[in-house]
């Protein structure tokens, strides 16, 4: 557990559609600079989890806080306006651009002020300078910076797709399945990212299905089932078996 | 930078052969390198076609290269390097503008009007250009308004509809006559520039294509809004998710581009010294396919203003030359055909180079 107030405190949050219970009355919180896996079999209830947290849905009960703000009703602008970015699988490139035009999409550095942002002149130096910076303090060596993302590999364009969540996000990153498409390597490479957030104080929700990624960089789990929490703990490989019944449902809910 | 018009990549600089992996995994800088040689290759393919093609046509013919005939085929180019340009905007953003033709002939029949009626330049080309604004404006809105499914939609129903509007304004006639400035920048040789004796050489009309490549180039690369177009056509998800307000920059496009049909129009009105209602019958095809051949890509995000022009440039050169050797006019569309294809081979070859590139990256970078 971290030691100073969490980032994120989610309580009893509870969500169905139609006649589907996909979340029913979940509890769990995730503190500065944490790393919380979120494991489950496929729905079990952790993308709506995510997308709750994230704005996209909106629960039927329970709370959502963010730093001490309630953002239970906030849209997906307003949770990222927040400081909260989310990584989904298709990781919402453009291929066809580099990486500081994809860093900057949509918040371009540009002047004057006083025009409408569409008619304003591009800084084009200085959105190259400080996309450099980022991925220098993140340590991702890209081959060729003025590359279309389209040229690099999965690994680099997670890379850059956690780089720019983090470039706009000082609170959380939310990264789904981040090593699903990934060889070892690169796999290997995004759990050092995660690391490296995780040092500069941004608090990490992953969602993964590799129980060894989750034991390398996870300082707890939180196992959803049926939309329940059935259980929570450090992952280590003692406590494998234990997450993994818990993910199947052969064991009864409770923290080891 | 917007993909496209960039320079010759780099070699990958981090590129560093890992040992902890041992001989499984190798770095391959050879293959970077080829694979990156050849990239850059295709990037000049339409610049290379149209070299190719002039050299050819140079050997084959005394005429091809002197400077009178030269003018010509800038002269008639205009009008279609224009029309690229609108097109290059909407095809970038994924989209298609079929108008384009019979944008360009209810402007100049407008246009021929106004200035028939009311003898004033001025209004007569504030007419034809604000008739390219409102059909571009239509379109857009029909397309992201009116929710239709593909943009082929409302501007192949605006074709029709254009096209029968000008037929009906001009009941099936020419209108006679053009505003003088008009003709001037139409149908005039700038004498200033030396090699064509009093007359001139060089097209007025050229400058008019060179001043919207221009100001299309410093928009498309320095402005907020021309990164947004790439983005859209790049992904209009991931566009709608960072903020970028997709439905305006669709509906500018297709403005834009009816608005630069109607400059067109006024390039042929001054040709012609007429407004005619079928003067642009079927330039929309000319436009696209210089777009293709520019290596504009359909699945959007790829293209720039260089290799448009120089695709409208690869039309109209074919077009001179077959006519200057003398060969059957009907050969001149199968040629263009042939152009077409080639152009999007390239672009498929393209696409698998740049998938090997990556998965060489996969195994090779740190």
């Amino acid at each position: 557990m971290s030691t100073s107030a969490p980032v994120l405190q989610v309580h009893e949050a509870s969500k169905r559609f139609g006649a589907v219970v996909a979340l029913e009355r979940v509890t769990f919180d995730v503190g500065r600079g944490e790393v919380l896996a979120l494991l489950g079999d496929n729905g079990a209830g952790k993308s709506t989890l995510i997308k709750a947290i994230s704005g996209v849905h909106r629960l039927d009960s329970g709370s959502i806080v963010l730093d001490g703000v309630d953002m239970t009703a906030a849209t997906a602008m307003a949770v990222r306006a927040h400081g909260v970015e989310t990584v989904y699988q298709d990781l919402a490139l453009f291929d066809n651009l580099d990486p500081a035009a994809n860093f900057f999409a949509g918040r371009e550095l540009a002047g004057p002020a006083w025009l409408p942002r569409g008619l304003r002149v591009m800084r084009h130096r200085r959105m190259a300078e400080r996309t450099r910076d980022l991925l220098d303090r993140l340590q991702v060596s890209l081959p060729d910076l003025a590359a279309p993302v389209a040229l690099m590999s999965g690994g680099q364009r997670q890379a850059v797709a956690v780089a720019r969540a983090v470039a706009f996000s000082s609170r959380m990153v939310i990264l789904d399945e981040p090593t699903a498409a990934l060889g070892l390597r690169e796999s290997a490479r995004v759990l050092d990212l995660i690391r490296r957030l995780k040092q500069d104080g941004v608090a990490v929700i992953l969602v993964s299905h590799s129980m060894d990624h989750v034991m390398a960089v996870a300082d707890r789990a939180l196992v959803l089932r049926r939309g329940r929490a059935v259980g929570e703990t450090v992952p280590t490989a003692q406590n494998h078996e234990q997450l993994v019944a818990w993910i199947v449902g052969a064991a009864g809910a409770g923290s080891v | 930078m917007a993909g496209h018009g960039r320079e010759a990549l780099a070699p990958p600089a981090g590129q560093v052969p890992t040992q902890e992996l041992g001989a499984a995994v190798r770095s391959r800088p050879a293959g970077h390198r080829t694979l990156l040689v050849a990239l850059a290759a295709l990037r000049v393919g339409p610049a290379a076609i149209l070299v190719l093609l002039m050299v050819v046509l140079g050997l084959l013919s005394d005429v091809f290269l002197s400077l009178e005939n030269i003018g010509n085929v800038l002269n008639q180019s205009a009008v279609i390097c224009i029309l690229a340009l609108g097109q290059l905007l909407v095809v970038v953003t994924r989209g298609i503008d079929l108008s384009v033709g019979s944008t360009l002939s209810l402007s100049a029949v407008i246009g021929a009007t106004v200035w028939r009626d009311h003898r004033s330049a001025a209004l007569a080309v504030l007419a034809a250009l604000v008739t390219g604004l409102l059909v571009g404006l239509v379109n857009g809105l029909l397309y992201v308004k009116g929710r239709l499914p593909h943009p082929f939609i409302p501007t192949l129903a605006m074709l029709t509809a254009a096209s029968g509007l000008a037929l009906y304004l001009s009941h099936s006639e020419t209108v006679q006559g053009a505003p003088p400035v008009v003709d001037e920048i139409g149908a005039g040789r700038i004498a200033a520039i030396p090699g064509g004796g009093d007359v001139g050489w060089f097209p007025t009309a050229t400058l008019a294509v060179i001043a919207v490549a221009l100001v299309l180039t410093l928009v498309t690369r320095g402005m907020v809004w021309g990164r947004w177009i790439y983005a859209v056509g790049g992904s209009p998800e991931a566009a709608v998710r960072n903020g970028i307000p997709v439905p305006s920059v669709l509906i500018s496009v297709y403005v834009l581009c009816g608005f630069l049909a109607s400059v067109a129009a006024l390039l042929t009105m001054g040709r012609a010294d007429a407004g005619s209602p079928t003067s642009g019958a079927l330039a929309e095809l000319d436009a696209i396919a210089a777009v293709i051949i520019g290596g504009a890509s359909f699945l959007g995000g790829r293209g720039s203003v260089v290799n448009a022009l120089t695709g409208a440039l690869v039309i109209a050169v074919m077009r001179n030359g077959l006519n200057l050797l003398g060969i059957d006019p009907n050969w001149q569309y199968m040629a263009t055909g042939a152009v077409i294809v080639a152009a999007v081979e390239l672009d498929v070859v393209r696409g698998h180079l740049e998938s090997r590139f990556r998965s060489l990256q996969a195994v090779s970078t740190r």
